[in-house]
């Protein structure tokens, strides 16, 4: 094997000048939220490392985070996997099929022992003794627990590998089970949303390879970076929420002014994710800017939380007041006021909710 | 043994028998045998689903309005697909008649993810089976600019300076030692039959084309807010348009209008410039490889597509055809009715499921979905690690859809043959004009490689029919129209007590269907029948043998170890497993059985 090349030689060699690779340093830091103390530092990263190799398995799944990852604009998803990851096992993208494939999983994991990053799309089921999911022959959780001994860290990416996601939906027939719940002794991130944004995929694993640490975790194992406001908090039609303006009927006038799209069951008071920050495909929109409510894809249990068009104070989930909505209008009297207050209470209660559950889990 | 199916093949499974597992560059998970005999020609062919996921009895109770979030979760590739069948399934049931532009959006949305597709499978699931990325190491980049200008004079990025460039880079990557997806490829095969620069175009353009996918998703993502996984409405779609009033900057505007023409240029400008060109061009060099045709110039359906009026979908009023040619009749053209008991219908003999009792078909409606994971008495390993399936008996998660009992193939293609035999005249006038430029007789259409380039045809048409629905668009809110949703029925309340409904699409991999029950405002029951079930099946209980398998047969592979030619067909069929498994209940209930009214 010819000597391992480093970030900094794979850009040199493409005609990047020293110039531009250290102005790649700068915007790398600043898309991180990082001051220039850190652009030296991930300089020196990059022109120091091999590219980090990466096994990419698949579960329970519909592909849907592999197609988000391909879309990601900065940085394009062909410097990713040509200059920054060594993407040495991927079955939706491999040339290699049956045996070889198989052997490429193999000979990675033998020669980068504790050194490669283990990325998950998916989930294994557990009934039918894991039949539900077979690759080479054998159950894919085989496959997960042999791939995930030797790994360095574990991405879960998406709401699958994360929670269950619709598969896990009730009464969740496969007994789709999350990765955290089946590895338990490796640092796991999780990636949620169905899929997560792809810039989102690309910031973590380019936070690892600059960094060569995990990124801060919230308390359910999302970074903090992307995971840690909700959407509501961020979101550019607030002051319509806060004005008490409502869409109240799917292509009414307010519709298209564009009020707040709570009352058609947005969930973007109870989702932590980024979308109305870094938004969708380059920042071309994001679900409510098109219309639609948040359906809350990034949140544990999704799919079991009533319909997506019921609103979120309907839910059973915020404690003693049996119907927030009632006290949020009887407290205010006045209908603007009273929804943004009820619109409080629910979040705070939820977030109460969260706090417990996610307690429940350790 | 030898066998003869009635559906015309001779299977014997004699000889060597190649295991692959997993299929790589696929949606999903699936595993294929094949029995080679001493010449090295396939003369047996087992296709096995490899996953399920149960997404129908998940539906089961739920809102009817949130069919389309869950089912759009069935796949990720073809995204949106599925939503756009539910909806319509929705919308059937409860008699709720969409808006013009609504119809117009969806229009685009659907197209957009037909072009998307296609061109992600042709570059980045497809291509690897055709080109060698390390034999372009060997390539004079000004040959190859040469070459270039001469396949696609109209497209700028040609100089030998740019593809030294692309050839440097994928040098040092080589060079590196890691080479990631490129790793233990079958590389010095002999069935890779390009030139050094044919390679290095090509290996340019899959980069290219990845560029450029993230574009042409942008259309879902103006109109549906995201993508993958955009969002979907019962009664039209989520996004109001608002072209000069208050708020305009909220929705649907000129800005937004704009971003979706230039990308429809785009793609459109890729089609014609890069895809097609360069499927002439590989094809060129392969074009004595006319193996893989199996089913299709037997059997193939489709339901049609795109209509061009709101709530219309008879057959001529669809831009995709629809239609189902069997026994190899091109002079026949069957109409297809999902409602008909006696023409769609699914047999499990050989599927990890049971009816019960042996030998029955079962229309959608009727459903029945209890599952039966069991091999074969001849089958070798355990259950949990298997060495070689036995397909005289149950080996498949995907059960065998059939068309009044035949085995259909569906897909571009299969889209394709119904066109050209109903006299479709853009698809007649493309399909004659590529033959003619490629010297090929019109049997050579039956062929993995007509396959291949039906998709590539049918990508560049889509792309005139989105501008005609970006046209209609404009057209029909210059005329003062804006409405984007209907919602008379939205209410839950006005639904009567007991509603079924079927919504058809053409997804990019072929014919979909989906059959809803509603009862009490809830889903009673839901099916999919969906196009990697048809194409992807195993047997029949008469014995038939599916798309996959019957594509398979008869082909000369160069190494059976390196079953490269086993790939390069299946991947024309663009194979995609999470959607074509069938639901079941964890403890063998009966979890789908609906009785027609």
């Amino acid at each position: 094997m010819s000597q391992i090349e480093t970030f900094y030689e794979v850009m040199r060699s493409q005609g990047i000048t020293r110039r531009s690779f250290m102005k790649y340093c700068s915007l790398t830091a600043a898309a991180l939220g990082l001051g220039p103390a850190f652009v030296p530092k991930i300089a020196h990263a990059m022109e120091t490392k091999p590219r980090t190799p990466v096994i990419w398995v698949h579960g329970l799944e519909c592909t849907c985070c592999s197609e988000s990852f391909i879309r990601s604009a900065h940085p394009l998803a062909k410097d990713v996997v040509l200059s920054m990851i060594s993407l040495d096992y991927d079955d939706t993208l491999m040339a290699a099929a049956g045996h070889a494939a198989e052997a490429a999983l193999q000979d990675t994991i033998d020669k980068y022992k504790g050194n490669y990053i283990l990325a998950v799309e998916g989930n294994p089921p557990l009934n039918e003794d894991g039949m539900y999911c077979i690759v080479g022959g054998k159950p894919f959780v085989d496959q997960l627990r042999h791939a995930a001994e030797h790994a360095k860290a574990i991405i879960s990416w998406g709401a699958c590998a994360s929670y269950g996601c619709v598969q896990a939906a009730k009464p969740n027939p496969t007994r789709a089970t999350p990765v955290h719940k089946v590895i338990t002794d490796k640092p796991i991130i999780k990636v949620p949303g169905c899929p997560p944004i792809a810039e989102v995929m690309t910031g973590v694993i380019t936070y690892m390879l600059t960094f060569d640490r995990m990124p801060e975790l919230d308390r359910q194992g999302r970074p903090a970076m992307f995971y840690s406001q909700r959407i509501h908090d961020k979101c550019y039609r607030r002051p319509h929420f806060d004005a008490g303006q409502f869409v109240e009927h799917w292509d009414d006038e307010n519709a298209r002014k564009g009020y707040c799209l709570y009352k058609m069951g947005c969930k973007g008071p109870t989702t932590y994710n980024a979308c109305s920050t870094v938004r969708w495909n380059e920042g071309v929109s994001f679900p409510i800017q098109s219309g639609h409510g948040c359906i809350g894809c990034s949140e544990d249990g999704f799919w079991d939380q009533g319909s997506f068009y019921n609103r979120v104070t309907d839910l059973t989930q915020f404690g003693v007041e049996a119907n927030a909505d009632k006290i949020g209008m009887a407290a205010a009297g006045v209908v603007g006021g009273g929804i943004a207050l009820h619109a409080a209470v629910s979040a705070l209660k939820s977030a109460q909710k969260k706090t417990q559950s996610s307690k429940e889990e350790v | 043994m030898v066998i003869q199916t009635p559906n015309g093949y001779t299977l014997d499974n004699g000889g060597q028998r190649v295991v692959i597992d997993p299929v790589t560059r696929i949606e999903g998970h699936m595993r294929c045998e094949v029995n080679v005999n001493d010449e090295n020609i396939i003369t047996n062919a087992v296709s096995t689903g490899t996953m399920w996921r149960g997404l129908e009895v998940i539906l089961k109770g739920r809102d009817p309005r949130d069919a389309w979030a869950f089912t759009e979760r069935i796949c990720g590739v073809c995204t949106g697909t599925h939503a756009l069948t539910s909806v319509r399934a929705v919308e059937d049931a409860l008699g709720i008649q969409i808006p013009d532009n609504a119809n117009s959006i969806r229009n685009m949305m659907q197209l957009a993810l037909q072009m998307h597709d296609h061109i992600v499978h042709f570059y980045h699931l497809h291509a690897l089976d055709w080109v060698n990325p390390i034999n372009a190491l060997k390539a004079d980049p000004k040959a190859t600019s040469e070459l270039q200008q001469a396949v696609s004079p109209s497209h700028p990025l040609s100089s030998p300076g740019y593809f030294r460039d692309v050839q440097n880079r994928l040098k040092k990557f080589v060079e590196s030692g890691q080479l990631g997806l490129f790793k233990n490829g079958y590389w010095d095969n002999p069935a890779y039959l390009l030139p050094p620069e044919a390679d290095l175009m090509a290996t340019t353009h899959y980069l290219e084309a990845l560029d450029l996918q993230k574009e042409i998703v942008k259309i879902h993502t103006i109109f549906g807010g995201k993508n993958p996984h955009p969002n979907w409405l019962v009664g039209g779609v989520p996004c109001p348009i608002n072209i000069d009033g208050v708020g305009s900057v909220g929705a649907i505007n000129m800005e937004r209008l704009n971003m979706v023409q230039s990308i429809i240029q785009q793609t459109q400008d890729f089609n014609r410039n890069v895809y097609i060109p360069d499927v002439k061009a590989i094809g060129g060099f392969y074009k004595n490889w006319l193996y893989g045709g199996g089913l299709s110039s037997q059997a193939c359906l489709a339901y049609g597509d795109i209509p061009e009026h709101a709530n219309d979908f008879s057959p001529e009023q669809l831009h995709l055809p629809r239609g189902a040619i069997i026994n190899g009749d091109l002079t026949q053209v069957h109409d297809v009715d999902p409602r008909d008991p006696e023409q769609v219908q699914e047999f499990v003999d050989h599927s990890w499921y049971t009816y019960g009792e042996p030998g029955k078909g079962l229309h959608p409606w009727d459903g029945v979905t209890e599952p039966k994971y069991e091999l074969g008495p001849n089958a070798k390993g355990t259950r949990t690690d298997i060495k070689e399936l036995d397909e005289a008996a149950k080996y498949s998660w995907i059960k065998a859809p059939r068309w009044r009992g035949h085995a259909m193939e569906v897909g571009p293609l299969a889209r394709y043959v119904v066109g050209y035999a109903k006299g479709h005249e853009d698809i007649k006038g493309q399909v004659d004009g590529l033959l003619r430029d490629m010297g090929l007789p019109l049997e050579a259409v039956f062929s993995t490689l007509g396959r291949t380039a039906a998709r590539a045809l049918e990508s560049e048409y889509c792309g005139r029919l989105t501008q005609h629905f970006f046209d209609k668009l404009i057209n029909n809110i210059r005329n003062g129209d804006q409405s984007t949703a209907n919602i008379e029925k939205w209410d839950p309340s006005t639904w009567p007590k007991e509603a079924r409904g079927v919504g058809m699409t053409e997804a990019p991999r072929g014919a979909l269907g989906h059959w809803i029950k509603i009862e009490d405002g809830r889903i009673d029951n839901y099916q999919c029948v969906v196009p990697t079930t048809w194409n992807g099946s195993p047997r029949d209980t008469a014995g038939n043998i599916g798309a996959f398998e019957a594509s398979l047969m008869n082909t000369r592979v160069e190494r059976p170890e390196e079953p490269v030619e086993v790939l390069r067909t299946l991947h024309s069929f663009d194979p995609c497993l999470a959607c074509s498994t069938h639901v079941m209940s964890p403890d063998g209930d009966e979890l789908a059985n609906v009785k027609v009214r």
